[in-house]
């Protein structure tokens, strides 16, 4: 079994903006082993949102090529990607993105609707995805009647429930009191450590990345230096 | 996704914006509410014409003098004789009766009432050919012919107007155009009708009109002649059969216009079906503007809820929804809101339609609205129809959103 989940060689990402060309991401390369936990940090602007969207198949590169999980990437129509994406990829976002009409449990279903499980077996693992991650008492509680790092938790048993290859989670902290973002790393680093998932984190706090076992910097959309 | 999963969604999403959702949904029940109404008024008016036209009596052929389409020059005006030779079988077999009648508008009165009422003189067997059912007494008998007696039959209308009431008005003498007449019997009411004139009637032996009540320069002559055909099949043949006969009494060489004109119930009803007809398209035409502007309303407020549920959309494709899946859940909702809407409205358009038909039936015109299974699923189906069609175009929007761009929406 290859233990390579992420090979990105070359990535480039440029946005034409009328006469001048941007270069969000200017030829990224690096691998990521299956079980890694790594952080991705540098400068406001630096490119590290657009990697991660490329990284969870969000948006295609311009130029380079990414495999993820032994998927080419690049060559795959919107449907294949979003497949890829209800499959191997859980997003953590920095706004935590639940629906606020919905129950903590349908909020961890909805990635399930899309993978045609069945109704009962969403429920069921809906609820023990929630009860990873504490929330065992509180599956019922819409969005806002919860705290925010209760609803950071009700996110990552979402990103979690369709077993991903990988974890992203762009600033996962950055809209919590420091008590929480503790918590919500704290959680992160024990998936990582006895569930073994994949997990990237995007920070810019370097109290976060010290936890992490690489870090990956980025400057200008250039890798600056891999740990 | 299941079907039910879906719909249940839908209903959750459209929930969460009730006062909207509402507002979006009268738009479409006015709509079908309209059209129901129009189409089942429209078919309980032509429901009712056709019901007055098979009341004038059954298989039906009515012949008049002169002809509206063509120029003749000496027309030879219908007359009694000509009637005696319709009834004879040996002549024409397809025949059953032929009737004449003469008539016109005069002035009925009794007591200190008057009225202006259509009198029709006419002989024994116009009862059995007009369907004309008595309430009390008899109609003209031969023997009134013979003795060119001075009676007469009335309609209920009649009665009212000149006795106010419809019992024992036999045996009282009223005066139509001051000649004083018996009154032998009272027809029954045949309802309200599209002639108007089928209650406010006088019927006298036609010896009788023809030397007391109207003039006619020409000795015999009739106005109309009501023929009834043996049975529903051989009227074609019976119409051909006057024709023949007319024309060779009234010596026309071959190759010119007939000199009368023959008119049949079957040509009369359908061409008041096709009057009606292109009444109910109207009313429904019209009333189909007020859907689509219901349409429109669901469209727009589709759009805005695109528009406001951008990075929910971005969340859902970020998730592994596929661009159908999102076109789905749009579809499911504009579908749901045009379709509770349809149903409405069926309730609406009845309602409606009871209504109007109440105030008609007060106002003496029988107007029952006719609701059947097509127009409810025409309805219902058109405007599920204007759902989706209207709801294209936002869900096709929300599924070709970009999810970089859906999520970083504000
Ligand atoms: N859709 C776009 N059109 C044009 N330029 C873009 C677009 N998206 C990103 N960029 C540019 O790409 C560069 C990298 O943006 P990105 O969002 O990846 O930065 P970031 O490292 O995540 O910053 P932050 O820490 O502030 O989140 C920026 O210069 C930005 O202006
Ligand atoms: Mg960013």
């Amino acid at each position: 079994m290859n233990d390579i989940v992420i090979e990105a060689r070359d990535l480039v990402k440029s946005y034409q903006m009328g006469e001048i060309e941007v270069h969000a991401l200017a030829g990224v390369s690096f691998d990521i082993q299956r079980g890694e936990l790594l952080s991705i940090m540098g400068p406001s602007g630096a490119g590290k949102s657009t990697l991660m969207n490329i990284l969870g198949c969000l948006d295609l590169p311009t130029g380079g090529d990414y495999i993820l999980d032994g998927e080419h990437v690049s060559d795959l129509s919107q449907d294949e990607l979003a497949d890829i994406r209800n499959r191997k990829v859980g997003f953590v976002f920095q706004s935590f993105n639940l629906l606020s009409r919905s129950s903590a449990l349908a909020n961890v279903t909805l990635p399930m609707r899309y993978a045609g499980v069945s109704n009962a077996e969403r429920k069921e693992r809906a609820t023990k995805a929630l009860q990873s991650v504490g929330l065992g008492d509180r599956i019922y509680h819409r969005p806002t009647e919860l705290s925010g790092g209760q609803q950071q938790r009700v996110a990552i048993a979402r990103a979690l429930v369709n077993h991903p290859a990988i974890l992203m989670a762009d600033e996962p902290t950055g809209n919590l009191d420091s008590k929480s973002g503790r918590e919500i790393m704290d959680l992160l680093l024990s998936l990582n450590r006895d569930q073994g998932v994949t997990v990237i984190v995007v920070t810019h706090d370097p109290e976060v990345s010290a936890q992490t076992d690489r870090i990956i910097t980025l400057k200008d959309g250039v890798l600056e230096k891999a740990v | 996704m299941n079907i039910s999963g879906v719909i249940f969604e839908a209903l959750e999403s459209l929930n969460a914006n009730k006062m909207r959702s509402a507002l979006t949904i009268i738009g479409v029940v006015i709509g079908v509410g309209a059209v129901i109404a129009m189409l089942s008024l429209g078919e309980g008016v032509q429901a009712s014409i056709s019901g007055q036209i098979s009341d004038i009596g059954s298989n039906l052929l009515f012949v008049f003098s002169g002809n509206e389409d063509e120029e003749v020059r000496n027309v030879t005006p219908l007359k009694e004789a000509d009637v005696a030779a319709l009834n004879d079988p040996f002549n024409a077999p397809s025949v059953q009766t032929a009737v004449a009648s003469i008539g016109g508008r005069v002035e009925a009165s009794y007591g200190g009432e008057s009225s202006s009422v259509s009198m029709t003189g006419t002989t024994a067997s116009y009862a059995s050919v007009r369907d004309i059912e008595l309430e009390e007494g008899e109609f003209l008998t031969d023997d009134h012919q013979l003795g060119v007696a001075s009676v007469a039959v009335i309609g209920p209308d009649v009665a009212d107007k000149l006795f106010g009431r419809r019992d024992g008005v036999v045996g009282e003498t009223i005066r139509l155009a001051g000649q004083p007449l018996r009154v032998i019997g009272l027809t029954e009411a045949k309802g309200g009708s599209a002639t108007g004139s089928e209650d406010n009637v006088v019927f006298v032996p036609l010896a009788s009109a023809r030397t007391r009540l109207v003039s006619r320069s020409i000795v015999g002559e009739v106005d109309t002649i009501y023929v009834q055909a043996v049975d529903a099949d051989s009227v074609t043949a019976a119409s051909q059969e006057v024709t023949e006969l007319l024309r060779s009494r009234h010596r026309l060489q071959p190759g010119a216009a007939d000199d009368f004109t023959i008119f049949s119930q079957d040509s009369i009803a359908s061409m008041a079906e096709s009057i009606t007809n292109v009444l109910i398209i109207f009313l429904g035409g019209v009333a189909g503007i007020s859907l689509l502007v219901g349409g429109i309303g669901i469209m727009n407020i589709m759009l805005v809820s695109v528009t406001e549920r951008t990075r929910e959309i971005g969340l859902r494709k970020a998730l592994g929804a596929r661009k159908s899946h999102i076109l789905t859940q749009f579809l499911t909702e504009s579908a749901l809101l045009s379709l509770i809407g349809g149903l409405l409205g069926v309730l609406l358009g009845w309602g409606l339609s009871k209504v109007v038909s109440i105030i008609a039936i007060q106002s003496g015109t029988d107007i029952t609205p006719v609701f059947t299974i097509g127009t409810v699923l025409l309805a219902t189906l058109f405007s599920a129809a204007v759902g989706i069609f209207f709801g294209i175009y936002p869900a096709n929007r929300a599924a070709s959103l970009e999810p970089v761009e859906a999520l970083r929406h504000e």
